[in-house]
């Protein structure tokens, strides 16, 4: 069943901001294996001149992950979850994340579109602290094979 | 910030030299954790089968995170990436033993900009095919 064009312009905002931890920071290298002095050790993290640890370029993962606001679950999307393939993904940093952010997350469904058999979905996000600065943003495509019309 | 690489010593054709980056089973466990990504084909071998894998295979997430590794290592931060986008070719199945799977990954620059940035091309094999295309990380150095 071919995706639900409704939904492209749509913009979905996260209800409660997310707090990056200190622990989840070391959680998530270690996860990685990223061992850098910077993400594990806040004297490390001081010396090289930040005010705690610093999260991995790919962390912002963790944050649009466990803080979900693309409705890629609602029926009327008409996404089967069990057919989707992550294609592409891009993250742009206007500074590192830095443990003590606190991040509203949003996305906005940018494109649904038509590729050979499979159908594109694509999501632009925003990741901006509760003061309003604008940490990072990203794109990400997921493809939903098979459902073209 | 402390980048270990300075920028007047990187040339266009700079290479990051090859590594290798081994991923075990209990990587991707504790990835699910870490980044909240449960999807079962990353953990569960009769469900990944179901769909028509091989097998347990790596996020792909867990990839682009490794393949990041190789640049903030060479910049000497973890915050040193401003820019860094991927496009996913392949998936890489994760076997049920203590070896894993073994990603080699390399980098060259490609383009020095204004500001002490660079852009580093990765590439990101796995026995022997691309796993990752168009990989781009744009670095801040010192």
């Amino acid at each position: 069943m071919p995706l639900n064009r409704d939904f492209v312009g749509r913009r979905f905002v996260a209800d409660a901001p997310f707090l990056v931890g200190r622990e989840h920071i070391r959680q998530f290298a270690a996860a990685i294996q990223d061992n850098s002095p910077l993400s594990h050790d806040l004297e490390a993290a001081k010396a090289a001149g930040y005010v705690d640890l610093v999260a991995p370029p790919t962390f912002l993962t963790a944050v649009a992950l466990w803080r979900p606001v693309v409705p890629v679950r609602d029926p009327q999307l008409g996404l089967d979850y069990s057919l989707v393939v992550h294609v592409e993904q891009r993250y742009s940093l206007r500074r590192p994340v830095i443990a003590g952010d606190e991040l509203v997350v949003s996305a906005t469904i940018a494109d649904i579109r038509q590729a050979g058999r499979n159908e594109l979905l694509i999501s632009e996000y925003e990741f901006v602290t509760t003061g309003g600065e604008l940490v990072a943003t990203a794109r990400t495509a997921l493809a939903s094979r098979g459902t073209a019309a | 910030m402390p980048a270990i690489i300075d920028y007047d010593d990187v040339e266009v054709g700079t290479r990051i030299p090859e590594r290798e980056f081994r991923i075990r089973r209990e990587d991707l466990v504790r990835y699910c954790g870490a980044s909240g990504d449960f999807n079962v084909i990353h953990w569960n071998e009769r469900a990944a089968r179901d769909v028509g894998l091989p097998g347990v295979i790596a996020h792909g997430m867990y990839t682009m995170a490794t393949a990041a590794r190789l640049v903030t290592d060479w910049a000497g931060d973890p915050g040193s990436v401003v820019d860094y986008s991927v496009r996913f070719s392949s998936p890489v199945p994760v076997p049920d033993d203590d070896t894993g799977a073994t990603l080699v990954a390399s980098g060259v620059v490609e383009k020095k900009l204004e500001d002490n940035q660079v852009v580093v091309n990765l590439t990101v094999r796995f026995d022997g095919s691309k796993v990752l295309l168009a990989s781009r990380a744009t670095v801040q150095l010192a």
